[in-house]
């Protein structure tokens, strides 16, 4: 599973631009799933059908991640060549500095910033400019619009892991081995692979209008409180699977999250309670979506959440994927 | 073009009913179709030639900021709140008309004799204002309006001298958008056209909500009068738009990230064609699109907007080039549209 986590980290895909990682999933699915289509904001739906079995209620279940991740997109490219940026998502100015982005076809750029004024003021976005190594602005070959992300390898830690993006490529690597790992399941489940999170749920928005589903699990990452002096948060890498009480965006169904809870105690998994200040996910969009539907979140508990060093704790991963597969090959009632 | 009584017809947020008219007069025998629905929004179809036909939706909203009457004061004076998103140090001395009888007014303001120095610098509050009706007391204004009245800016369309064919009025957000879209509706099309001007989008994007969801299209189009600030700067920065420089394409706001096919067609009519062009600076304001663009199961999208200075003030700037080159390229644009692969 290490090598598919490391691949799409690594693929690039800010807001807007998912193009590239749903390929690495499509790929990486053939042959598993019952069906698979694309819909207008380019949400990957991924179908596997449930076998009928008696006295069994088939029950039609979404499970979403997002292949999007926060970026920079150009605003402006002065006459020296220097490019001005916005962002996409909710990118920490101070984690710029000193990084370098990427932008469609591959080209590198550094974070440059202004003369520092006053030493004690936190870096801003507009005192900052993307420096593409371009002599004058003839040979700068980038227009306003055009979108970069974090550039940053993989890296294996053994226990735990280092990536750029696992918010929330970790999601999508936990969908796709838990589609590779189902081998039966008595529930229609729709694998959704969500674009634009990261701007306001928008992908879920519209692909949970599509699929329509009766009960529905988001996966995602989620803060943790467990380095030094860290706001309070009963989350901590390697103690499992988070599952969602709460978070600015909604409050989990609490039949789903029961759901959660009982297979992770049937199959001796380890999991936590999640109350999340800030943030939402995919869930948010998906719960009111229609005439409403039965949703929660699974959370992936990871540090330094957007940043270029997202952090995540390998068994946590693992269990994720088991937690799904429990949950799945059984009857739901909620 | 409409421009003129577009814009000098009042038709604050959830109060549209008289720009409404105008353009209903405009475009009645353009149309096979329209209705308004519950919201208040104008759908009108004009079907398309050809076979299999798609379903095209670009919306252009009626309404515009302005102030909504919340008391009347003992001595007459009538407390007001904005609606949608006017920046407070554009208010004072302002002359407005109130209501559905246009009762004129002036928002008042201290005069600079009166004033401290500290208060020069102050900005004051839209709490602390009040608009002088030229009543004597709270009876006296209470014949002439009621709380909940809309009031409007009282400004005259104007055409400057200059080189850029400038003229200057209120409301050109998205008056120049509502004219542009009743400019496109003389043309036939092969596809299927709802024309559709939204009610409410400064307050929410309301109107274009539901009317995207009834109209269900396949490809959506926001017609704008977008935020402009050309004016010159310290430093070598980024401005959203440029008055004289072409039609605005958004690529990303805060509403929408717009379908990068329906971009490169716009860019592609463009250059083909030497219409100007120019690209909106990312990140900033929000538009119909953005509502359209998440309808049901989603539906490709994209902004174009004619770019006017001192947006969501008593009087804006545009440029009638500007306007000219937007109805050519959207002409251009759709033109090619049939050609578009819109699968995934």
């Amino acid at each position: 599973m290490k090598e598919l986590i490391a691949e799409l980290t690594e693929t690039w895909g800010p807001s807007g631009n998912e193009d590239a990682v749903r390929k690495v999933i499509e790929k990486s699915i053939t042959g598993h799933a019952d069906e698979v289509r694309v819909d207008a904001l380019g949400n990957l739906i991924v179908l596997k059908k449930g076998n009928v079995k008696k006295g069994v209620d088939k029950r039609r279940i979404m499970l979403a991640a997002h292949m999007d991740e926060i970026g920079v997109i150009v605003s402006h490219v002065d006459e020296k060549g220097f490019l001005r940026f916005s962002a996409i998502g909710g990118v920490f100015p101070p984690t710029l500095l000193g990084s370098r982005v990427q932008f469609g076809d591959g080209k590198i750029g550094v974070i440059g910033r202004e003369r520092v004024v006053k030493p004690d003021e936190a870096p801003r976005m507009d005192k900052m400019f993307i420096d593409v190594g371009s002599p004058d602005k003839g040979h700068v070959g980038r227009r306003v619009g055009d979108a970069a992300c974090f550039t940053r390898p993989f890296v294996d830690l053994g226990q735990r892991l280092v990536a750029k993006a696992f918010d929330d490529r970790i999601g999508c690597a936990v969908l796709v081995q838990t589609l590779l790992g189902l081998k039966t399941t008595p529930h229609d489940v729709y694998f959704v692979f969500t674009t634009q999170e990261e701007v306001g749920v928008r992908g879920a928005t519209t692909s949970a209008f599509g699929v329509e589903p009766e009960i529905a699990v988001a996966v995602d990452v989620t803060l943790t409180g467990d380095t030094p002096e860290a706001p309070t948060m009963a989350v901590a890498l390697g103690a499992g699977p988070a599952i969602k009480v709460k978070d600015r965006g909604m409050l989990a169904h609490v039949g789903v999250k029961n759901w959660m809870v009982s297979t992770a105690e049937r199959l001796k998994l380890p999991y936590q309670f999640e109350v999340l200040d800030a943030g939402s996910t995919d869930g948010m969009a998906i719960q009111t979506s229609r005439a409403g539907v039965a949703t929660g979140v699974l959370s992936i508990p990871t540090r330094y959440v957007h940043s270029p060093s997202e952090m995540v704790d390998y068994d946590d991963v693992r269990h994720s994927v088991e937690l799904l597969l429990g949950m799945l090959s059984s009857p739901v009632s909620l | 073009m409409l421009l003129k009584e577009l814009s000098e017809a009042v038709g604050v947020s959830g109060h549209e009913g008289a720009v409404r008219e105008v353009i209903l007069h405009a475009i009645k025998a353009r149309v096979d179709e329209h209705h308004v629905d519950a919201l208040g929004n104008l759908i009108a179809l004009k079907k398309g030639y050809g076979g299999q036909r798609r379903k095209v939706m670009i919306a252009a909203h009626m309404d515009e900021v302005g102030l909504m009457i919340v008391r009347i004061e003992k001595e007459g004076s009538l407390r007001f709140r904005p609606v949608g998103g006017i920046d407070e140090r554009v208010l004072l001395a302002k002359k407005v008309l109130i209501g559905d009888k246009k009762v004129p007014g002036v928002i008042g303001s201290k005069p600079v004799h009166l004033l401290e120095p500290r208060q020069r610098q102050q900005v004051i509050r839209v709490e602390d204002m009040s608009i002088d009706i030229g009543a004597s007391n709270q009876e006296d204004a209470a014949n002439l309006v009621k709380v909940g009245d809309y009031a409007s800016f009282d400004v005259a369309y104007r055409v400057l001298g200059g080189e850029l064919q400038a003229v200057t009025g209120k409301a050109f957000d998205d008056r120049a958008g509502c004219a542009v879209l009743v400019e496109l509706l003389k043309n036939t099309y092969p596809f299927d056209l709802y024309a559709v001007f939204t009610v409410e989008e400064e307050v929410g994007l309301r109107g274009a909500k539901v009317a995207a969801y009834s109209v269900a299209p396949d490809v959506g189009f926001a017609l704008e009068g977008t935020i402009c600030d050309d004016m010159p700067k310290q430093k070598d920065a980024s401005p959203t738009t440029v008055v004289g420089k072409g039609p605005a394409i958004t690529i990303m706001d805060r509403s929408i990230i717009a379908d990068k096919r329906l971009v490169d067609l716009l860019v592609t009519a463009a250059e083909e064609k030497r219409i100007p062009y120019q690209f909106k600076q990312p990140g900033i304001g929000g538009t119909d699109a953005g509502a359209m663009h998440l309808s049901r199961e989603g539906v490709p999208s994209v902004v174009v907007a004619v770019p006017a200075r001192y947006i969501h003030s008593p009087v804006c700037l545009l440029s009638l080039k500007d306007l000219r080159n937007t109805v050519g390229l959207m002409n251009q644009a759709l033109a090619r549209l049939d050609a578009v692969d819109l699968s995934r």
